[in-house]
């Protein structure tokens, strides 16, 4: 049953993808969503057994690499963090897998894109399975593949191709300094497997690198390198782009797999992490400052899958800042409460989308709520868990992750408390922002599309009210679990808070006007949009006009893509042409060449000796007869 | 005599001549002869494969020494002897050789259609030369394979290579010979010194500081050429791009290993101090090698010369790895020799597939093959994952162990190897995206008909063992483990009791 939750998908995955030339459509869609269902089944039990009935295991299965002391093996590690995340990624992951059958119902080529949707679930599960660093590795680099194929499913377009590759190459910048993590790892603990490492954290504590502590630079390292998996600020710039990708990939990304991997990591590293206090104040600053500056851009972009996206981006700044002060706890519970509202929002943003012809610019909606009723109200239900309106999952994971950066009493944390509230705010604003363009209003679409608008079919408005469901109920039925009173027995030594860390029990001691405060940055955040886009909808494009500039530098993003052309890309091409052409063909080439042409020359000078006048060669050899014998005189006589 | 009971490797070495003379033997019409050389060629490769396998199976992965040796009177009066046998980190070598043949032969069935007897024969010949150079355990009997692989390789490329074989194939021959006669020289000097030439005798003769130095710089002449090291690489693209399909494969899965081959087997073991003294040497060029060629590599049009110069940055890995001198090191820079074997080899298979539909290896001549080669498409971006190291693939575990011996090295060094993750990504990737994504913008590409049945079963071996390898490593990695602490150990000493000497 702990095999079959990781290896189901693959099954799947393979079936589809070797067998989906003969065996026709329609089995390989129903063969992968059976497994991804098998997989649910199992891993929910997973989570029933390990999580709530406190049982971790760990599965053995074959020795990976033993080299001089470098001992790495697959095996499945099943505790109540690798539980949680099983359940939560096969349940979604079936949703997903379900939904697609409606959505993708008019692709030419859906096996292959079914098979990429399992192997994305089946190295996500790799991933939190991982009993060790490298085969955390594995399932790390092999989330990048999955969403690299992803991306670039529609690979005739030319967009797709470059965002594709843009994720995959942005996430090897973050791969590089996880690779350097673990060789840091390695060389501090003598092991790269969880279980040896977090013996020995005592032991070596003292440790240095470079004038370091080792514990710092292996914190830091890793954390660059989930700032790559997890969208962080510097290396975000491929997940807007990977909306280039179907509907149901980019839920898939955002919700259950790939960009939660970075939180996962540093909740799974906790136990170093709790001892390097500077890596924990850099991961707490990148986290809130992501957490506000995704907000600010989300409120700008009119693509309503792009606004989402930043929402995400937004989202991962918090479970950061959280994991930065100590939470880990509460890190990963708004992970587990956000992956089923942020699928619930994009699929059905999918499901709007698929509505409106494939149309994804909200400038271009409005005016359909009432043709689309059930996707018009499972957007408000995760709209609402998003903005962490009062007994909406969010509310619980959300007000608990600013309660704990406020309880922390440090700056960083303070500084993520500021940033966390303003943040609330523009979710709300941008939320609603979405839910106004895109459903209400005057009708902006063609009169044609408007014809076409339809709500979806059954197989794709199940999952959608499943996932409401979850938006709905997740937090307030396993809150008591994940961060309220139960909570170390639940993790179960999962998850590590140091002894000098109190912090998952003082955030519940924060004053009153901490705790209402979200509900009501939120509440008025809602307020603004109505009043911006309902009422007075002349409102924004006077203040666009107005603040033209901030505008723009909004719109934009920032700027970030413009900047890293000009600094990383843009060079670097240059730089290898120059190399190509100057160095290597002129310069390293042009020595066995000339040195080639030299000796044409040389014998070209050589031919012109052979004159075949017996004078002239009678006299060199004499010449050379008497230096020969002086040279022998002079040397017998020394 | 030894574990397979008769003389199996000196078997493995001349059975391929014998192919070859049999091959000269055949007369008649010119169609009639072709076919008969092509599979005899292949039935001799084939139950050479076969025999070599005895080697994966009886090789007794315990015993850090050599086995299945051979050992014959040659010339006595010059403590020369003829003597072959394998150790832990030549016996996969010998696989990979035996097993790249016959692929190679069945690549070339149908692209080579002049004078296929004598092709045939070359590769029969090459084999006879790859495989003694990696038995060989007599300093004059290496160098004879060492240097006789040059000779069917030059006529492979000279006479079957493309437009500007000529040119190529020179470069390629002169350039290598030129640093391996600075190596016949040292291996002159040694024979004066020690009176023999068996190489296991050689490891037990201590040879004084100073002049392993000079020795040194003379192998290091060789070797950095073979290898190929930054800024002795050159040769290495115009070949790749003039040789025929196959020969590209046997170039860059073999060829380019009997460099690295050369400093485990004799600049490591004999010469530990002036080693240890060019190990920063080896580093700086290493990461330059990783650094600047997948730069390099990221600008070619070509898609040969990309592959070529993405071949001297692994090769940068592997020299990295073997001067770390830890046990971690070694074994990766084993491990990536094999598995660029097969990757390299695989991905020049897969340019020879479109070359041999459409004659152009011009990157910009494509576009869109994904459409229309779905199955090529898929083994394709198999492999670029490979070669980019992927985890899971073959590349992988060889990089990781490499990154993190150098680590304890220097750091930054790691981050030097490290930098070719990203690098080796943005080349490949952006390789894959122009040849096959995209709209199909040349017409006469729609024509194309995706693999054959003889292709499919070029690539199934490889496929298969690129997915073994980056699954299961240790079956490969435990074949040299014996052999690479037996090394790492001897060096160490050596080290120590010329520490202890100096004092």
């Amino acid at each position: 049953m702990l095999i079959g939750a990781v290896f189901f998908p693959l099954l799947g995955a393979s079936i589809a993808g070797f067998l989906g030339r003969w065996i026709g459509d329609k089995a390989s869609q129903m063969t992968s969503v059976i497994c991804m269902a098998l997989a649910a089944a199992c891993g929910l039990t997973a989570f029933y057994q390990v999580a709530l009935g406190h049982a971790p295991q760990t599965l053995d299965i074959l020795t990976f690499v033993d080299v001089g002391g470098f001992e790495v093996s697959w095996a499945l590690r099943y505790d109540t963090l690798s539980a949680v995340m099983v359940g939560m990624v096969t349940l979604i992951s079936t949703m997903i897998h379900l939904y697609s059958v409606g959505y993708m119902s008019h692709d030419p080529t859906t096996p292959r894109f079914f098979a990429y949707l399992s192997l994305f679930t089946f190295m996500m599960l790799m991933l939190v399975t991982a009993d060790n660093l490298v085969q955390l590795f594995f399932g790390w680099e092999g989330v990048g593949l999955a969403s690299y194929l992803l991306i670039g499913y529609w690979y005739e377009k030319e967009s797709a191709c470059a965002a594709a590759m843009k994720a995959f190459i942005v996430n090897r910048v973050g791969d590089l300094f996880f690779m350097l993590g673990l060789a840091l790892t390695f060389w501090t603990f003598g092991s790269v497997e969880f279980n040896t490492i977090f013996g020995a954290i005592d032991q070596h504590r003292d440790a240095m690198i470079g004038g370091m502590p080792a514990y710092e630079v292996i914190c830091v390292l890793l954390f660059l390198g989930a700032c790559g998996k997890s969208a962080q600020l510097g290396l975000h710039v491929w997940l807007p782009d990977a909306m280039e990708g179907p509907t149901p990939v980019s839920a898939l990304i955002h919700a259950a797999t790939m960009v939660t991997a970075g939180v996962f990591l540093v909740a799974r590293m906790s136990p170093i992490f709790e001892y390097a206090p500077t890596a924990l104040a850099i991961v707490t600053v990148v986290g809130a400052s992501t957490a506000l500056f995704a907000a600010t851009i989300g409120c700008v972009q009119n693509d309503i899958k792009r606004v989402i996206a930043y929402s995400t981006c937004s989202q991962l700044g918090y479970m950061f800042f959280a994991a930065g002060v100590g939470a880990y706890q509460g890190a990963i519970f708004h992970l587990f409460t956000h992956a089923f509202f942020k699928a619930l929002l994009f699929l059905s943003a999918g499901s709007v989308i698929h509505a409106m012809s494939d149309e994804q610019d909200m400038r271009k909606m409005g005016g359909i709520w009432k043709k689309i009723p059930i996707t018009y109200a499972v957007m408000w239900v995760g709209s609402l868990a998003l903005a962490g309106v009062p007994f909406f999952a969010g509310y619980y994971s959300k007000d608990f992750l600013l309660e704990a950066a406020f309880a922390s009493h440090t700056g960083v944390g303070m500084y993520a408390w500021v940033c966390g509230v303003a943040a609330a705010f523009l979710t709300a604003f941008y939320s609603w922002r979405v839910i106004i363009m895109t459903f209400h209003g005057a009708p902006r679409a063609d009169h044609h599309t408007m014809e076409h608008v339809h709500e979806s079919p059954w197989v794709m408005l199940a999952p959608l009210l499943v996932l409401a469901a979850g938006a709905i109920g997740a937090g307030a039925l396993f809150a008591p679990d994940f961060i309220g009173h139960h909570w170390e027995q639940f993790w179960n030594g999962a998850i590590v808070n140091g002894p000098h860390n109190h912090i998952m029990h003082d955030a519940h001691e924060v004053p009153e006007w901490v705790a209402l405060l979200p509900t009501g940055v939120a509440l008025s955040g809602i307020a603004l949009a109505y009043i911006m886009y309902m009422f007075a909808p002349s409102i924004p494009g006077k203040l666009a006009a107005t603040f033209h500039a901030i505008y723009l530098f909004l719109l934009n993003k920032w700027y970030f893509d413009e900047l890293y052309d000009a600094i990383f890309v843009r060079p670097t091409r240059a730089l290898a042409r120059m190399l190509w052409q100057k160095v290597d063909a002129g310069m390293i080439d042009g020595v066995p060449n000339g040195v080639a042409a030299l000796a044409v020359d040389a014998a070209q000078g050589a031919v012109r000796l052979q004159t075949g006048r017996v004078a002239s060669y009678a006299f060199v050899m004499i010449a050379g007869l008497a230096v020969f014998v002086t040279l022998l005189v002079f040397g017998a006589a020394r | 005599m030894n574990a397979a009971g008769f003389p199996l490797l000196s078997l493995l070495t001349f059975l391929p001549l014998v192919g070859a003379a049999f091959i000269l033997t055949l007369r008649g019409e010119d169609k009639v002869v072709a076919e008969n050389a092509r599979w005899a060629a292949l039935w001799t490769s084939l139950i050479v494969f076969a025999l070599s396998l005895i080697l994966w199976f009886r090789f007794d992965k315990a015993d850090a020494g050599f086995q299945f040796v051979e050992r014959l009177d040659w010339l006595t009066d010059f403590g020369i002897t003829y003597h072959m046998g394998v150790d832990g980190i030549s016996v996969l070598f010998i696989l990979l050789s035996t097993l790249l043949t016959p692929i190679c032969i069945l690549a070339s069935w149908d692209a080579i259609q002049t004078r296929v007897r004598e092709y045939m024969v070359a590769f029969l010949v090459l084999e006879t030369m790859m495989v003694g150079m990696f038995c060989a355990l007599d300093f004059i009997v290496f160098y004879v394979f060492f240097e006789g692989v040059l000779i069917p390789m030059f006529l492979i490329i000279g006479v079957w290579g493309h437009s500007r074989r000529v040119y190529a194939s020179f470069k390629f021959f002169l350039y290598t010979l030129l640093g391996s006669v600075l190596m016949l020289l040292a291996i002159l000097l040694l024979w004066f010194r020690a009176g023999t030439t068996d190489i296991p005798m050689l490891f037990e003769h201590a040879i004084p500081p100073a002049l392993q130095t000079w020795i040194f710089l003379a192998f290091f002449a060789s070797f950095a050429v073979k290898v190929p090291m930054w800024p002795f690489h050159t040769w290495l693209p115009d070949a790749h791009v003039e040789a025929p399909t196959a020969g590209s494969v046997i170039l860059a899965g073999v060829l380019l290993k009997m460099g690295a081959y050369g400093f485990l087997r004799f600049s490591l073991p004999m010469l530990p101090q002036a080693s240890v003294d060019f190990a920063p040497f080896i580093y700086a060029l290493s990461i330059i090698a990783i650094v600047y060629t997948s730069l390099v590599a990221l600008a070619q049009e070509n898609m040969k010369k990309l592959i070529a110069y993405s071949s001297v940055a692994h090769m940068g890995i592997v020299t990295l790895g073997i001067f770390t001198f830890t046990v971690q090191g070694l074994s990766g820079a084993l491990f990536t020799m094999l598995s660029h074997g097969l990757v390299a080899s695989a991905l020049f298979l897969c340019v020879g597939v479109l070359y041999d539909r459409v004659h152009s290896l011009d990157i910009a001549r494509y576009g869109g093959v994904a459409k229309i080669l779905p199955a090529y498409a898929i083994v394709f971006m198999f492999f670029t994952m490979a070669s980019v190291a992927l985890p899971g693939l073959a590349g992988f575990p060889g990089e990781l162990l490499v990154i993190v011996a150098a680590w304890k090295v220097n750091p930054w060094i790691a981050f030097g190897a490290a930098l070719g993750m990203i690098l080796g990504a943005a080349y490949m990737l952006f390789l894959y995206k122009r040849v096959a994504f995209g709209k199909i913008a040349k017409q006469d590409l729609l024509a194309l008909l995706d693999l054959s049945a003889r292709e499919r079963l070029v690539f199934a071996p490889l496929v298969l063992l690129t997915l073994w390898m980056g699954v299961a490593p240790q079956s490969f990695l435990s074949f040299f483990e014996a052999s690479v602490t037996a090394l790492v150990v001897r060096h160490e000493a050596a080290l120590g009791a010329a520490r202890l000497a100096g004092m």
